[in-house]
C-alpha cells in the first residue's frame, strides 16, 4: 500500500510571534519544526505501514530551506521524499501542486494534519481530494484499514463518528490518531541517503495573500480578587464582565 | 449576484454557529447590496427554516435526501458548490465546525474560489475583498485578500454576534445532481460524549490542570461546572497522565475554544496551553502561585489554594443563584 503524507513546515510551538512592520513573520531566531498534526499523520502512516506493507512518501511545497525538516521526516521512518520546489503562499496553490503529483503517481492513502500551526486553516486536505475526484475524512482520531475497507473516526461536537471509506482516500489528522516517534540514531543516520526528489512547481493560481498581520489586542491588566473574596468574584462575572 | 450561506443543523436542529453565520453572511450581503440566501441540508422543520428570515436570508434552499442525514464530505461539498452556482453566489460563507472543515476546502476548490477559513470579522474591505484571520494558533492576526471572484469564507464559532430582527424566509426545494461516487464514506456509528456539554460549543468552561493533584479531586471542579452550566476542560498533562479523558486536552495540540468564560484553576498558563483558550472573551485564573503566567493573559485572578478557593467560589455561585432566580 502507498502512503503520502503531507508536510508542512511551521514554527516550534514555543515561539514567541512577531512581526515585520506587519508585513511578514519576523523569522529571525524562529526555530522551524514539522508542523506537529502533520508528525502525528506521518506515524500513523508508518504504523499502518508496518501492519500492511507497503512505501510511505512525504510531501512538501517549500524551497531548499526546508530541507532539514524534510529529513526529520526521514529520520522518523518515511521511506522518500519529494520537495516541490515554490514558496507554499496559498493553500489552493499547494494542493494543486501536490494534486500533480499524485495524478502521475497515485497513491492509496493520502494523510495531512488537520491544520498547520502557522496559518490554522486546514485547507489542504479537503482541496487535494476535490481536486483528486476522492473521498475526505477530516480531524480524525482513528484510521483502520483491513483489506479494502478504512474506518476512521472523526471529532465532531461532542464525540467522534466512525466512517467507513473506501479506498484510495485523504483523511487530515488529530491529535490522539498517534504517539508521535522520536527520531533514532539509526533513523538520523539513514535518512541522510534516502531518496529526496526535488521537482519544479507546475504553474499554479494562487486565490489568496496574507498582505498584514497584526498582533492580538493587548489584554487589559488582570483584576485581582482576594482569595477570600469570592461573592465579590462572582458580581464581577455578572455585573462587569457580564457571562453569568 | 447574491451571498450564500451553509445553514448546518445537528440532528434537524439549528444551533447558535448557524444563527451567527446567517447573521454574518447577511452583513456581508449588505456591504455588497444583495441578498442572502440559506441552504439547509437535511430534514429541519419548515417553521425552523422559515426562521432563518430573523436572521437575514431571504430565502432558503432545502435539499432533503436521506441520504444525506449524516455528513459525506464530497456530496456536501458539490451541493454548496452548485446551490453556489445557481444562486450566482459571489460569497459563499458556512461556519468553521467540524462539518465546516470538512467541506470548506472541498468548496473552494471546486469553484476555483479562495477560502479564509477561520474568518473572525467581516470583510474589512470588500474591492480587494479583504478579510481578518487568527494565524499562529491565536499569537497573530493576518488580513487575507481574496482574488478570486467567488469567494469562501468559514466563520469561527462564537467570533460574530447573532443579529436578529423580523422576517420570514421564503422555502424552496432543491434537487442537487447528485451521483453515487460522491457517496464513498458513510457513517456507521456516533458515540456521544454522554451528558456533558460539548467543549467546543458551550459558553462557559471550568478547566483544571496538574496544581489538582490528583484526578480524585475533580468533584469540585464538576461541581462548579454543574452550578454553571459549563463544560469541563483540562490541560494536556492531566489528559496524558489519564486524570482526564483526552477529548478535554484543550490547548495548541488539544481542543481551541473560545468561550465567554474561561475559569483555568491550577494551569500554569504554558504558551501551548494559551495557544488553544486565548479567544476566551473573559478569563478567570485560580493559581496559588503569584507569579504564575497564566495571569498575564488572565482578566480577573484569584492567588490562593484551589482547595480552599474553589469551594469558595462554589458556595458564592450557589448564593448567587438563590438571590438571581
Ligand atoms: C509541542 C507541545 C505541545 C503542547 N500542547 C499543549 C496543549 O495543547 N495544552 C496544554 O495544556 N499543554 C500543552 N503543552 C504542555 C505545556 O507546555 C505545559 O507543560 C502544560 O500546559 C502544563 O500543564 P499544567 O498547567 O496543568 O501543569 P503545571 O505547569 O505543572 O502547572 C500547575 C499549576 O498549578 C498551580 N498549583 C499547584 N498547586 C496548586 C493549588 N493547590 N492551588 C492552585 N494552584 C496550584 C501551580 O502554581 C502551577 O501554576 C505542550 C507542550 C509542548 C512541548
Amino acid at each position: 500500500m502507498k502512503f503520502l503524507v503531507c508536510i508542512s513546515q511551521v514554527p516550534d510551538t514555543t515561539t514567541k510571534i512577531t512581526f515585520i512592520e506587519g508585513k511578514a513573520l519576523n523569522a529571525a531566531g524562529v526555530q522551524f519544526i514539522i508542523n506537529p498534526y502533520d508528525e502525528i499523520a506521518l506515524t500513523r502512516a508508518l504504523e499502518l505501514k508496518e501492519a500492511l506493507g507497503g512505501t510511505v512518501t512525504v510531501i512538501h511545497v517549500g524551497t531548499v530551506g526546508t530541507e532539514p525538516t524534510i529529513r526529520k521526516a526521514l529520520a522518523i521512518g518515511a521511506d522518500e521524499a519529494i520537495r516541490i520546489n515554490a514558496e507554499p503562499e496559498d493553500a489552493f496553490f499547494v494542493a494543486s501542486q501536490i494534486a500533480e503529483v499524485v495524478k502521475k503517481n497515485p497513491f492509496d492513502v493520502i494523510l495531512t494534519g488537520r491544520e498547520s500551526i502557522d496559518y490554522n486553516s486546514g485547507q489542504v486536505a479537503g482541496m487535494l481530494a476535490e481536486m483528486l475526484d476522492l473521498p475526505s475524512v477530516c480531524v480524525v482520531t482513528k484510521i483502520d484499514i483491513s483489506g479494502t475497507e478504512v474506518t476512521l473516526e472523526r471529532e465532531i461536537d461532542g464525540g467522534k463518528e466512525v466512517v467507513s471509506c473506501s479506498l484510495p482516500f485523504v483523511a487530515s489528522a488529530q491529535k490522539g490518531l498517534s504517539e508521535p516517534r522520536i527520531p533514532n540514531m539509526r533513523g538520523i543516520m539513514s535518512a541522510r541517503t534516502k531518496p529526496l526528489q526535488i521537482t519544479e512547481p507546475s504553474s499554479g493560481t494562487k486565490l489568496t495573500a496574507s498582505v498584514s498581520y497584526a498582533m492580538p489586542p493587548a489584554k487589559q491588566a488582570c483584576k485581582m480578587v482576594a482569595a477570600d473574596k469570592m461573592n465579590e468574584l462572582v458580581e464581577l462575572l455578572h455585573q462587569e464582565a457580564k457571562v453569568i | 449576484m447574491s451571498v450564500i450561506v451553509f445553514a448546518e443543523n445537528w440532528d434537524g436542529k439549528f444551533k447558535k454557529s448557524t444563527f451567527e453565520a446567517v447573521s454574518y453572511a447577511n452583513e456581508i450581503a449588505k456591504q455588497l447590496s444583495t441578498s442572502t440566501t440559506a441552504l439547509v441540508i437535511g430534514n429541519v422543520s419548515e417553521e425552523d427554516m422559515k426562521s432563518l428570515g430573523k436572521y437575514g436570508a431571504g430565502k432558503v434552499l432545502n435539499v432533503k435526501n436521506d441520504r444525506l442525514n449524516t455528513l459525506a464530505a464530497q456530496a456536501y461539498g458539490n451541493i454548496v458548490a452548485e446551490a453556489a452556482q445557481k444562486e450566482v453566489a459571489t460569497v459563499i460563507v458556512i461556519s468553521n465546525t467540524y462539518t465546516g472543515k470538512n467541506i470548506a476546502g472541498r468548496i473552494a476548490a471546486r469553484l476555483k474560489a479562495g477560502l479564509v477559513a477561520g474568518a473572525t470579522a467581516l470583510p474589512s474591505a470588500t474591492a480587494p475583498f479583504t478579510v481578518r484571520k487568527k494565524c499562529f494558533s491565536g499569537k497573530g492576526l493576518t488580513d487575507v485578500v481574496i482574488t478570486s471572484d467567488q469567494k469562501v469564507l468559514a466563520l469561527t464559532p462564537n467570533a460574530f454576534r447573532v443579529i436578529s430582527g423580523e422576517g420570514t424566509a421564503s422555502l424552496e426545494a432543491f434537487v442537487p445532481a447528485l451521483k453515487d461516487s460522491d457517496l464513498k464514506t458513510s457513517v456507521k456509528e456516533v458515540k456521544k460524549t454522554s451528558g456533558k456539554i460539548a467543549l467546543t460549543e458551550a459558553e462557559l468552561v471550568v478547566s483544571a490542570g496538574r496544581g489538582l493533584k490528583g484526578p480524585e479531586n475533580w468533584g469540585m471542579i464538576e461541581e462548579l461546572a454543574n452550578l454553571l452550566g459549563a463544560a469541563t476542560a483540562c490541560s494536556k498533562p492531566v489528559a496524558d497522565i489519564g486524570w482526564r479523558p483526552h477529548h478535554e486536552h484543550v490547548g495548541q495540540t488539544g481542543i481551541t475554544i473560545g468561550p465567554n468564560l474561561y475559569i483555568a484553576i491550577g494551569i500554569s498558563g504554558a504558551i501551548q496551553h494559551l495557544a488553544g483558550v486565548s479567544s476566551s472573551k473573559v478569563i478567570v485564573v485560580i493559581n496559588s502561585d503569584p507569579e504564575a503566567p497564566f495571569f498575564k493573559a488572565a482578566d480577573y485572578g484569584v492567588v490562593g489554594d484551589a482547595f480552599e478557593v474553589v469551594p469558595r467560589l462554589i458556595e458564592a455561585v450557589k448564593t448567587f443563584k438563590t438571590s438571581h432566580h
